[in-house]
């Protein structure tokens, strides 16, 4: 059981980088972006490259953010130049992205146990909880910017930005390279802590990152002090901690995927239906029928 | 001020729904003066803001803002100089955010966006006194998110906003016609205020009779694209404007004020 905590917390806490990178995109900008699907495992795949061409892990690690970005550059070029849905610029960028990580190593498989990781010589978890708060204080800051404003008044409204002055399209871009960096780096994370790069490991990772964001919204839902990047990490661990209690308790690996899409149909309905909402809809309902 | 020289706008060039607004129309709009646009739908009001404003491109004819020709700056560029206040309470604020980060946001208009903090504690009191001017009570909201305001409040809250780094020319998209009669009136005072004590040049498109008489300096009836009627404040009676209107615009009159 000990161990089945700790492995959901470092897990837990890579998919918070990951869930931190996706809120910029889907709650902030207010745009679907399934490019991440590919951005995980390119992350992933940027690092074993760097790796076993013998960059340390700290520079493989930095450049596999820095790369990432990059994948946000075409999901933007896509939606906002050549004028492609911003749905299906996500799922195009992935599908590229998918044979570029083929092509990058020429394998679907890399192991990584005999090269060296940033996690050597400290435990995991440590290592994890620094550069989650990294990120998390990073972003916050970032967020209390006048450019960091703007990204949230995008996706808020448009017309407002251009009112300002500014090209809303610019903020578009600097949230998608954000985003698609976070995303690349949690894959970078994911592979040194399990040992190995594998070109599935980005499918489904879009349900993961909103099933974080939305068990993080959920049961901290009253609270008005913590942060949209709190919010984050706490849905993640929460998320994973789930995930690892379902198979602890005897589904097989092999569910994992839809006892995810389990959790995000479960905790969105809940928010739709709980018992308190549904209270006050009935109060609501029967004033009205006082007023009539 | 402005002056649009032959211009020309088609929608939905080379199809069966291909619809002419306007064909070499010429407007002159003098300088701290407050013009009502009148007209029924479609006939090019709104057409007129969005050219003005830079959303739409005309095919053919010259906008000239203060003898300076604007036709190469994007929508976002004119704003500048271009204030505009939208019908929809929700299009000139960011809802998800506060009072104060709107505003905030606002003061920062067409400088440039960095990497510091953008709320500075320094300005809050400045910020509490413009506010104070509205006379609505958001001095005292500074941390409410806009989304939570009354259309009333977030009106008033959108023009302070467009007015914050006094625009050269004000567009004034039926700004009051979401709202409720009464807070519409208040509304439209604030507006008078803020126009006259900065001498804003101010075009508003409005379909109140009363409005247009008692708050513009001039009034513009457009009919098909065309102007039908160019009067100076006084010319012209409530009475009068309404059945000219109606003459013009079967079914669609006038809405006389509460």
């Amino acid at each position: 059981m000990n161990t089945l905590i700790l492995t959901s917390i470092e897990q837990g806490l890579i998919f918070s980088v990951l869930a931190i990178g996706v809120i910029i995109t889907i709650k902030i900008l207010d745009f679907a972006d399934m490019s991440v699907e590919g951005t995980f495992p390119m992350g992933a795949f940027i690092f074993a490259k760097f790796i076993t061409t013998g960059f340390s892990p700290i520079i493989s690690t930095l450049l596999t953010f820095i790369l990432g970005t990059l994948a946000g550059l075409l999901t933007y070029t896509l939606n906002i130049k050549l004028r492609i849905r911003a749905l299906l610029s996500g799922i195009l960028t992935a599908t590229i992205l998918y044979s570029a990580n083929l092509r990058l190593n020429g394998r679907s498989n890399i192991g990584l146990t005999s090269y060296d990781s940033i996690f050597d010589g400290f435990r995991p978890v440590i290592v994890l909880i620094l550069i989650v708060l990294a990120v998390k204080i990073l972003m916050d800051l970032f967020l209390r910017t006048e450019v960091g404003y703007l990204l949230i008044a995008t996706g808020d409204n448009e017309t407002l930005v251009k009112s300002l002055g500014e090209n809303s399209n610019k903020y578009k871009l600097i949230g998608l390279m954000l985003s698609n960096g976070l995303v690349s780096l949690s894959g970078a994370l994911m592979a040194q802590y399990q040992g190995f790069s594998e070109i599935s490991m980005g499918t489904g990772i879009i349900v993961v990152a909103i099933a974080s964001i939305i068990v993080g919204d959920t049961v901290l839902r009253n609270s008005k002090i913590l942060k949209m990047t709190t919010r984050a990490i706490m849905g993640a661990l929460i998320y994973k901690f789930i995930g690892a209690l379902a198979i602890d308790l005897g589904l097989a690996p092999t569910d994992l995927k839809a006892i995810n899409a389990a959790i995000v149909i479960i905790f969105l309905s809940y928010n739709t239906f709980s018992p308190v909402k549904m209270r006050k809809a009935r109060k609501i309902k029967a004033v009205e029928g006082v007023k009539c | 001020m402005l002056d649009i020289i032959n211009l020309s706008k088609t929608f939905n060039q080379g199809t069966d729904y291909e619809i002419s607004i306007f064909s070499n129309f010429n407007i002159h709009i003098n300088k701290g003066e407050c013009t009502a646009i009148l007209g029924a739908n479609g006939c090019g009001k709104s057409t007129l803001f969005n050219i003005i404003s830079g959303f739409l491109m005309q095919e053919k004819g010259i906008i000239k803002l203060n003898g300076k020709n604007i036709n190469g700056l994007k929508e976002n560029e004119r704003a500048k100089f271009i204030g505009r206040v939208h019908q929809n309470p929700s299009a000139g604020v960011s809802p998800s955010l506060t009072i104060l980060e709107n505003i905030s946001l606002s003061d920062k208009k067409c400088q440039k966006f960095t990497l510091r903090k953008l709320i500075r504690k320094n300005k809050i009191e400045a910020y509490k006194e413009i506010l104070r001017t509205l006379d609505l009570g958001l001095e005292t909201k500074l941390d409410t998110e806009v989304k939570y305001l009354s259309g009333g409040q977030r009106q008033s809250l959108s023009l302070l906003m467009a007015t914050m780094n006094k625009p050269q020319l004000l567009l004034l998209d039926e700004h009051t016609a979401a709202l409720d009669p009464k807070t519409s009136r208040l509304v439209m005072e604030k507006t008078q205020e803020l126009i006259k004590t900065q001498n804003i040049t101010t075009m508003m498109i409005s379909h109140n009779a009363r409005d247009a008489l008692m708050y513009s300096d001039r009034i513009i009836m457009l009919d098909k694209g065309e102007i039908i009627l160019d009067l100076r404040k006084g010319q012209i009676t409530e009475k009068e404007l309404l059945n000219i209107y109606n003459s013009r615009n079967y079914g669609s009159p006038l809405t006389e004020a509460v």
